[in-house]
């Protein structure tokens, strides 16, 4: 059972980190890139984290791969934000398709319009 | 389970490319973050494969070190010092 799950795991991590990959390297914009990338491959290395946890419990691996977790859940969103915000600040366009700039509004202190 | 070692090498490779040809500096940073993610999956992997449970702290160290190395960046693109 704790083989297949496993097994099971660890597919669904490749899986996301490679739809990430794809994501990072055909979308068209850094905020694109950003957003579809970080989530995407966040989420599959947790999977792969939580598969050593599946398979050998809570004795040596399995709690080390279990503090991984957390830590790569905060500080990759932590980061992802910053990274954001300081590529916009750095007057780095959006892509022209995009529909909706919202934080311009908030730089000059306009109210938001829904 | 080489397999998806062998895979997840291929991702970084694929995040190489990014980086070589990416039109901004964003674009690099974020994909150097990408890449360090990846590589912690890859400890975690290799961990597994070989039996030795420290790369798995040597995957927890990349990732610490991994976000300061990308809130520095993002200060640096934001024009401000490390202490704003």
């Amino acid at each position: 059972m704790s083989d297949i799950l496993f097994y099971l795991l660890i597919g669904t991590g490749i899986l996301f980190d490679l739809f990430g990959c794809i994501g990072l390297l055909r979308l068209p914009d850094v905020y694109n890139r950003l957003q579809s990338a970080t989530k995407c491959v966040t989420l599959g290395t947790c999977c792969i984290a939580a598969s050593l946890l599946a398979r050998y419990g809570l004795a040596d691996f399995g709690l080390k791969a279990l503090l991984i977790i957390p830590l790569l859940f905060f500080t990759s969103t932590v980061a992802a934000h910053a990274l954001a915000r300081g590529s916009y600040k750095a007057g780095i366009r959006l892509w022209k398709g995009s529909v909706k700039d919202d934080y311009s509004k908030a730089e000059a202190n306009e109210p938001v319009k829904e | 389970m080489n397999i998806a070692l062998y895979l997840l090498i291929a991702f970084c490779l694929l995040c190489l490319i990014r980086i070589i040809l990416g039109p901004t500096v964003a674009d690099r940073v974020v994909a150097i973050d990408i890449m360090g993610i990846l590589v912690v999956g890859i400890c975690i992997l290799l961990a597994e494969k070989t039996g030795r449970s420290f790369l798995i702290d040597v995957g927890m160290a990349w990732i610490i070190l991994s976000f300061i190395g990308t809130l520095t960046m993002a200060k640096y693109l934001e024009n401000k010092k490390l202490n704003e």
